[in-house]
């Protein structure tokens, strides 16, 4: 099923309304947003900020084959996957996906693939900044 | 041979880029070799993975100057 893909990496806030127009599509009766907030605890510590390093090239490759995977198995039309990098503070979006198809269950199978694909395969990685000190989330000994 | 670094691998050779004047290193799995022994922390983590031309390898796969080479620490976006 032929749709539009809008893969972006942005040292900016992320917006809702943008990947959400990006999605809609007449031929759509569904349109699925997730949205990947940053909190304030983790593993029992206070998280202050965070910090997104990025592979850029191949983060957004790998960005752009997880939505066309996506296309390809869930018959969606269009999706956007918009990831943050640098500082990121509690409450911001780190990551927002956005997916229309004609009936909901297929975005949800969509959604739910790109962020777990996203989240295990894409080069980015999380520093979080503690009151005393920081580290590389999924990278302790 | 210019290998980029990111996350935990950038703080454990302390530095964005690792420049390798070894010719000996002609595959992904020598490259891990030499890592492990050249830089003995990588030993705590048993998942990094290389990116050769931006896609993932198998230790299998030969590499060269020409090609542009990530450490790819275990990935934590979203």
């Amino acid at each position: 099923m032929d749709g539009k893909i809008d893969i972006q990496i942005l040292d900016t806030p992320l917006s809702l309304d943008e990947c959400y127009d990006f999605a809609t599509d007449p031929l759509c009766g569904s349109i699925l947003l997730f949205v990947g907030t940053v909190r304030n605890h983790n593993k029992g510590k206070d998280v202050l900020y965070l910090d997104f390093e990025t592979y850029k090239p191949m983060a957004l490759k790998e960005m752009e084959t997880i939505a066309k995977e996506c296309q390809d198995q869930f018959q969606i039309h269009n999706i956007a996957i918009h990831h943050r990098e640098g500082k990121v503070n509690i409450l911001s979006k780190a990551v927002v996906i956005a997916v229309s198809s004609v009936h909901r269950e297929e975005g949800f199978q969509a959604c739910k693939y790109a962020i777990d694909n996203l989240k295990s395969r894409v080069p980015i990685w999380k520093k979080e900044f503690l009151l005393n000190g920081s580290y590389w989330v999924n990278s302790r000994p | 041979m210019e290998i980029l670094c990111f996350g935990v691998s950038k703080d454990i050779v302390q530095s964005s880029k690792l420049d390798l004047s070894s010719n000996s290193i002609g595959t992904v799995g020598a490259l891990k070799a030499y890592l492990l022994n050249t830089y003995p922390e990588f030993r705590k983590y048993n998942s990094f993975i290389i990116a050769v031309n931006q896609v993932y390898a198998d230790d299998s796969q030969d590499i060269s100057s020409n090609d542009e080479i990530a450490i790819i620490p275990p990935v934590s976006g979203g």
